[in-house]
């Protein structure tokens, strides 16, 4: 297994998974019997666990010829419902490295990124087609290309959007926003000093 | 783009800094903490030799994984007992109050803060929970956040954020008799789709939402996220500032009137411009009901579950997939679908008023045969009260079962769960696939009147054909 995302992220590479379907949330990725756990690490072996139950075998990640993607492939408002960052974290764990979709839900999008996976977005028509190119040849190898904004293979290349300022802190590597945030400190304590509610709503 | 709306003011007031790429570090008012999505923050805290910025502005419980038969420590599930005793010593270590079980203020996260008198207009509130939307409803701007933003909250206090846009959802006229607050959620949601709101902080405005109560306030905004929106709120006006007087943290003296003439001018201007608007008229809403396995794919209680030509294109694959997973077809009635088991609680649904609700529906009934129900008190704070006013006894007599407080089969992280492809009336949140704890399992979502009337008839019932026996 590839080491989690660190630094700056150009490019992602390699082969594709696809799983259809619109709205799939948060619950069906990772179910919420495995939250039950202080730490992260089991979650790669039981992410789409009550669908691959319910498909047997024939689910896209229990398929032999997804094994070792790191490309995942959706369709409408991926990732919606709960905030539950064991999500992408069951994903990355599993392999997954970037997703390209048609859209995602707003959390899910924000966890992803501050895990530094980035969630590329297509049109619907788009996406069927790289689907169907996946389902076809799952052994081909894409590149989803940060600079140049386009999903591509030896084949075929298709346009994706990130929004700018997403794309900005995969590009220079600051998506881990900890540091930034605490470069601040200053300004915190000169903005708590303004908020009424903490200074015993006093007029400024 | 929007201005002038309470949106607006309120992000406004909790800027930092504008960061590289385009995104705000926006201050944290008040950071909700609990055992399921905070002992990996603190793991990587810790990794990082970072320590809690503020402690007095985060507040800790424990929810998701308590049991709600016996709550006797230790709990008879090892991995529940390792993340309460987890919360319990990263709280200790860094000195966050917590309000354990047992202490009269425990409860699910989102009832608490707001009975404790935390929640306040005006605040930024932040959780790793998506439910926290219901602060909204305080005329605060509150959203759900993941593990690591956790830890940057617990860090720094603050967080990296875009800007959302503003669409009002104006509700005119006032809900019909025995109409809800979740109906009426539900209905939105039905009509502006499960992501018509990403991107977008719903305001919720107009006559009806004026005449709701704060509990009725909270259910509205805690499902917003359902619709897609991150956050939804209400302006605070003397609904709120009633609902928030005397309370543990609400401020006294002379810091209340001051605390009024703030919280009333963060309201949204009469000549606000807001990105986008949609109206509604409240006396049209029906009694709403979930038959499908996404919030919005709801049916007023004399509709029948759409076939795929009524339904937009978009919306077709899903449906496709309710049907199967339901094993509901088109033109059948929700009203008369038979249930297997009842759960009144939860975020949405786990407040006082809520279980009076329910009780009046309960009072003088029993539960059918064969139905396993039973109710969830949000905290500590509403079971108490609710058995102080004798509702528990109204529930026990008609074969409800009375739980300790917690998150329970809104997403079964405890004992209570689902069993095989049970279908469940529920006045939770979520009827997604396997949410209720069992992979095959199906929920329709309710409020908790409607809920209780399928309690005691033992299938989905129009709650306004069940006239309370004490009223009549």
């Amino acid at each position: 297994m590839a080491l989690f995302p660190t630094g700056p992220i150009q490019q992602v590479s390699g082969t594709a998974i696809s799983v259809p379907g619109e709205d799939i949330d948060t619950d069906r990725i990772i179910p919420a019997r495995f939250l039950k756990s202080v730490s992260f690490e089991a979650l790669g072996d039981q992410v789409f666990a009550d669908d691959r139950l319910e498909l047997s075998g024939d689910h896209p990640f229990d398929q032999a010829r997804y094994q070792g993607a790191s490309i995942l492939v959706v369709n409408g408002n991926f990732g919606c419902g709960s905030s539950r960052e064991h999500a992408p974290q069951a994903l990355m764990r599993w392999g997954i490295r970037a997703v390209v979709g048609v859209s995602f839900a707003e959390i899910f999008y924000g966890n992803c990124l501050a895990l530094g996976i980035p969630c590329a977005t297509a049109a619907p028509e788009q996406i069927k087609s790289i689907q169907a190119q996946v389902d076809r040849e799952p052994g081909r190898s894409w590149t989803l290309d940060l600079a140049g904004l386009q999903l591509a293979s030896v084949e075929s290349s298709w346009p994706v959007s990130i929004d700018p300022g997403p794309l900005d802190m995969l590009r220079s590597g600051r998506w881990d926003a900890t540091s930034q945030l605490l470069d601040h400190g200053p300004q915190v304590a000169a903005l708590m000093q303004t908020l009424p509610y903490i200074n015993k709503f006093a007029a400024n | 783009m929007s201005s002038g709306t309470l949106y607006d003011k309120v992000w406004d007031l909790h800027r930092v800094a504008e960061l590289p790429g385009g995104s705000t570090q926006l201050f944290v008012g008040l950071h909700l903490i609990h055992e399921v999505t905070s002992p990996q923050a603190f793991s990587a805290l810790k990794d990082k030799g970072l320590t809690v910025r503020c402690p007095e502005r985060t507040m800790a419980t424990v929810d998701h994984i308590v049991p709600t038969t016996s709550q006797q420590r230790p709990f008879a599930d090892p991995l529940a007992e390792e993340m309460l005793s987890t919360l319990e010593r990263n709280c200790q270590e860094f000195g966050i109050p917590l309000n354990n079980i047992g202490s009269g203020r425990q409860g699910i996260v989102h009832v608490i803060a707001p009975e404790l008198g935390l929640t306040q207009p005006g605040m930024t509130v932040a959780c790793g929970d998506s439910h926290t939307s219901t602060h909204g409803a305080f005329g605060a701007i509150a959203f759900g956040i993941g593990t690591s933003q956790v830890r940057d909250v617990l860090a720094s206090q603050s967080l990296a954020m875009n800007k959302l846009k503003v669409r009002r959802i104006q509700v005119n006229g006032l809900l019909a008799e025995r109409v809800s607050a979740k109906d009426l959620i539900l209905h939105v949601i039905r009509h502006l789709g499960v992501k018509g709101g990403v991107g977008y902080a719903y305001e919720f405005a107009g006559s009806a939402i004026e005449a709701l109560s704060m509990e009725e306030r909270m259910t509205l905004c805690n499902m917003a996220i359902e619709g897609g929106a991150r956050c939804g709120y209400v302006n605070p006006d003397d609904v709120t500032f009633e609902y928030l007087k005397g309370r543990p943290h609400a401020p006294e003296g002379d810091s209340w009137s001051r605390a009024l003439a703030w919280w009333s001018s963060l309201a949204t201007d009469p000549d606000a411009t807001v990105d986008d608007e949609v109206v509604f008229d409240a006396a049209a809403i029906p009694p709403t009901v979930t038959w499908g396995i996404t919030p919005g794919q709801g049916l007023g209680i004399d509709e029948t579950v759409p076939s795929l030509d009524l339904l937009d294109p978009g919306e077709r694959l899903i449906a496709e997939e309710a049907y199967r997973y339901m094993d509901l077809q088109p033109g059948t009635a929700i009203a008369g679908v038979p249930v297997d088991v009842c759960f009144i609680g939860s975020c949405t649904n786990g407040r006082l008023s809520d279980l009076r609700a329910a009780a009046d529906v309960a009072r003088g009934r029993h539960v059918a045969k064969g139905i396993k129900a039973f109710v969830v008190p949000g905290s500590e704070q509403v079971a108490e009260a609710a058995e102080a006013e004798g509702l528990d006894a109204v529930f026990r007599a008609a074969g409800f079962e009375w739980r300790e407080p917690g998150c329970s089969m809104c997403l079964a992280m405890n004992p209570d769960r689902l069993e095989g492809r049970q279908i469940s009336a529920s006045s939770s949140n979520r009827n997604f696939k396997g949410r209720q704890g069992s992979a095959s399992g199906r929920t329709l979502l309710m409020s908790p009147a409607m809920v209780a009337a399928a309690a005691v008839n033992g299938r989905v019932t129009d709650v306004r054909t069940l006239i309370s026996p004490s009223a009549s």
